[in-house]
C-alpha cells in the first residue's frame, strides 16, 4: 500500500524462551489503526507469551515491538499503559472483592491521577475529577450491558457478566489499542453472539484491537486481519478468507488434530 | 426538586462526612457522661492505638501487605521525641513532626529492598527490623535509659495550655485518631486507593492497568509508619514515660491483631478492633496470665472462618449474599418477562 502512515503495532523478530524452549521464535507481524488483527493457533503457539510481552507482563529475549514508532521493551506494565494499550485476560483477573463500578474505575488508574497527598486530602479537584470518572465508568457499564449490576461485588457475577466486565474495564479509558485475550471462552453461543456484536461496535468506534481466540467463527466474522501462529513461529498472515484456505494452516490445526484423535 | 430530595441527596452525597462528624459530636460529648480517668485512661489509650492501627490497615488491610514490625516505628516515635524532649529540651511539637519525617525516611530504606518480598519472608523482614529497634532500646543506655526505659517526657501544651490531665489529652488524641480517620476515609476514595485494593488481590492485573506496583507499595509502607510514629510521639507524652516492653515484637503482633479483629481494609472496622483488643484484658482480667493464648486463638479463630478478618468478613458475607439473592431475582424476573413475551400467561 502507498499509505505511509506506519502500523500502529509493528512486532519484528520477537524471541522469547522458557529454560531453553521456545515460546516465540522470530515472530513479526503488524496491526494496523482501526482493526481487528486476530491472532490465532493450537494451544502453546505462544500467543498469550505475545500479548505479554506487548504489555510488559514479561520481556522479549530479543526483538522490537514499535507501538505508534515507539520502542515498547523494557518499559514496565504501568508505563505501557499510560501509552494506551489496554488489555483483558484469558483467565479471568477482575479484582473479585470490588465492586463491578470500582473494577471498571481500576481501567482509569492514570486519569485518576497518582498523588497521595492529593488523595489523603481530598482536595475539589480530585473530587470533581472522582464524579467525572464515575460517570465515564457507569457509561462504559451501560455499553457492555452492566449498568444495573454496578454496585455488586464482582466475584459474585455469573461468567457471562464476569467477561464483559472484564472488557468494560479495558475499554473505559478510551485506549489506542486493546488486546483481547480469549474474550470468549467458555461462553455459550448466545453469549458469544454479544460479545461479537460488541467488538464490532467498538470497531465501528474507530478503536485498534488485537484479538486472540480459539473460536473460529468469531474470528472469520469480526477481524479484518489474522495472523497465524503455531509452535512459537509465525505461520500465515493475511485476510480471514486467505487464511482459511491456507494449507499450512489447515495442516496446523487438522495435522493436530489427527494426531490427537 | 423538592427539598425533602435536596436534603436527601445532600446526605447521600456527604454521607461518609457526616458520619464522622457524628462519631466527632459522640466522642466530644463521652467525657461529659463518663468522668472517671480509669475509662478515659482506656480511651484515650484506644485513641493512640487507633491512629496506629489505622495506618497499619492501610498497608496490611487494604494493600495486603503483611508487617509485624510496626510496633517498632510506634517506638522510634516514642522514643524519638522522649529523647529529644526529655533529654535536649526540645520543643515537642516540631520534635514530634522531626521524628516522624525521620521514621519516614527509615520507613524508605526498610521498605525498598523488603517490599520486593511477598507473604512469609516480608513477615520475617518486618519482624527483624523491630528485634533490631527494641534491642537498641535496651542496650543503648546512655541513650534509651536501656529497660528501665526514660522518664520525665514533658506533656504537651496547646495554645499555653498545657495536655496535663486524661480529659484534656482525650480531646487531643481523638483530634488526632478523627484526622487520621479522615485522611484514610480519603485516600480508600480516590484512584490511589483503588489501586492499593487492586494490588492486593491481583498485582499483575493491577499493574496493567496502570497501578505502579512497587512505588504504591512504599508509599503506603512510608504513610503507615508516619502514623505509628506520631501515635508513638503522643504515647510518650501522655505517660511522660517509655519503656522498651511497649514496642516488642509482640506489641507488632497486638496491632495485627486489631487489624485483623476489625477486620481487612475496614477503616472503620478499626475502631472495633482497637476497642475489643484493647478493653478485652479488662474483661478477662482473671484470665490474665493466659492473654497471649488468648490473643492468638482469637486471630487462629477469625482467620480459619473469616479470612477477611471480623468486621469486614460479616460485612461481606452480608453484601455477597444480597448480591446473589438480587442475581437470582434478575434472572427469574427475566424468565417471568419471557413468559409474558411468550404469552405463556396470557389469558384468553
Amino acid at each position: 500500500m502507498a499509505n505511509s502512515t506506519p502500523p500502529l503495532i509493528q512486532v519484528s523478530n520477537l524471541t522469547k524462551h522458557f529454560g531453553g524452549l521456545p515460546a516465540l521464535d522470530r515472530v513479526s507481524l503488524t496491526a494496523a489503526r482501526g482493526q481487528v488483527t486476530a491472532l490465532i493457533g493450537p494451544n502453546g503457539a505462544g500467543k498469550t507469551t505475545l500479548i505479554n510481552c506487548l504489555t510488559g507482563v514479561l520481556s522479549p529475549d530479543r526483538g522490537e515491538i514499535l507501538f505508534d514508532g515507539r520502542d515498547l521493551s523494557g518499559l514496565p506494565p504501568h508505563e505501557i499503559t499510560r501509552l494506551g494499550i489496554a488489555r483483558t485476560f484469558q483467565n479471568l483477573r477482575l479484582f473479585p472483592r470490588l465492586s463491578v463500578l470500582d473494577n471498571v474505575l481500576t481501567g482509569l488508574t492514570i486519569q485518576a491521577g497518582s498523588s497521595m497527598l492529593e488523595a489523603l486530602l481530598r482536595t475539589p479537584g480530585l473530587r470533581h475529577r472522582e464524579r467525572r470518572l464515575r460517570l465515564t465508568a457507569l457509561e462504559a457499564l451501560d455499553t457492555f450491558g452492566l449498568v444495573d449490576k454496578a454496585d455488586l461485588p464482582a466475584g459474585t457475577l455469573p461468567y457471562g457478566d464476569k467477561k464483559r466486565v472484564e472488557m468494560a474495564r479495558a475499554f473505559v479509558s478510551n485506549p489506542v489499542l486493546t488486546l483481547l485475550d480469549e474474550p470468549v471462552a467458555g461462553l455459550n453461543s448466545e453469549e458469544t453472539g454479544q460479545i461479537a456484536a460488541l467488538i464490532r461496535q467498538m470497531r465501528l468506534y474507530g478503536k485498534s484491537m488485537i484479538l486472540v481466540e480459539h473460536d473460529m467463527d468469531l474470528v472469520m466474522s469480526v477481524s479484518d486481519h489474522v495472523v497465524v501462529l503455531d509452535g512459537g513461529k509465525r505461520i500465515a498472515a493475511g485476510p480471514p478468507e486467505e487464511v482459511r484456505r491456507n494449507p499450512l494452516v489447515l495442516e496446523a490445526y487438522l495435522g493436530r488434530m489427527s494426531v490427537t484423535a | 426538586m423538592s427539598a425533602f430530595r435536596k436534603t436527601w441527596l445532600f446526605t447521600l452525597r456527604h454521607r461518609t462526612g457526616l458520619i464522622v462528624w457524628l462519631l466527632a459530636l459522640v466522642l466530644a460529648s463521652i467525657p461529659l457522661v463518663l468522668r472517671n480517668p480509669y475509662t478515659l485512661n482506656n480511651l484515650n489509650l484506644i485513641g493512640l492505638y487507633v491512629i496506629a492501627v489505622l495506618g497499619l490497615n492501610l498497608f496490611t488491610g487494604y494493600a495486603g501487605q503483611i508487617s509485624l514490625g510496626h510496633a517498632g516505628f510506634f517506638g522510634l516515635g516514642a522514643y524519638g521525641s522522649a529523647v529529644l524532649t526529655a533529654t535536649y529540651g526540645w520543643p515537642p511539637w516540631p520534635t514530634m513532626l522531626l521524628v516522624a519525617l525521620a521514621v519516614a525516611v527509615v520507613a524508605l530504606i526498610i521498605g525498598m529492598p523488603t517490599l520486593r518480598l511477598h507473604g512469609h519472608y516480608l513477615a520475617m523482614a518486618t519482624l527483624g527490623f523491630n528485634y533490631v529497634v527494641h534491642i537498641i532500646l535496651v542496650q543503648w543506655d546512655e541513650v534509651t535509659g536501656g529497660p528501665s526505659g526514660l522518664s520525665g517526657i514533658p506533656a504537651l501544651s496547646v495554645l499555653g495550655l498545657s495536655i496535663d490531665t486524661d480529659m484534656k489529652f482525650y480531646y487531643l488524641v481523638w483530634t488526632f485518631a478523627l484526622v487520621a480517620l479522615t485522611l484514610c476515609l480519603n485516600l480508600v476514595r480516590s484512584g490511589v486507593g483503588r489501586g492499593l485494593a487492586a494490588l492486593a488481590q491481583d498485582e499483575v492485573a493491577a499493574a496493567t492497568f496502570g497501578v505502579n506496583v512497587k512505588r504504591d507499595k512504599i508509599r503506603v509502607f512510608v504513610l503507615s509508619a508516619c502514623f505509628a510514629s506520631v501515635a508513638g510521639s503522643l504515647y510518650a507524652h501522655y505517660f511522660s514515660f517509655v519503656n522498651p516492653d511497649t514496642f516488642s515484637i509482640f506489641k507488632s503482633l497486638d496491632l495485627v491483631i486489631m487489624v485483623v479483629v476489625g477486620g481487612l481494609g475496614s477503616i472503620w472496622g478499626t475502631l472495633f478492633g482497637v476497642s475489643f483488643i484493647t478493653m478485652l484484658p479488662h474483661w478477662l482480667e482473671f484470665l490474665e496470665t493466659y492473654y497471649d493464648i488468648i490473643h492468638g486463638l482469637i486471630l487462629v479463630v477469625i482467620l480459619l472462618f473469616l479470612p477477611q478478618g471480623f468486621v469486614t468478613g460479616l460485612a461481606d458475607l452480608i453484601r455477597i449474599n444480597l448480591a446473589r439473592r438480587r442475581l437470582r431475582n434478575a434472572g427469574s424476573r427475566r424468565l417471568e418477562e419471557d413468559m409474558v413475551d411468550a404469552g405463556a400467561t396470557r389469558r384468553p
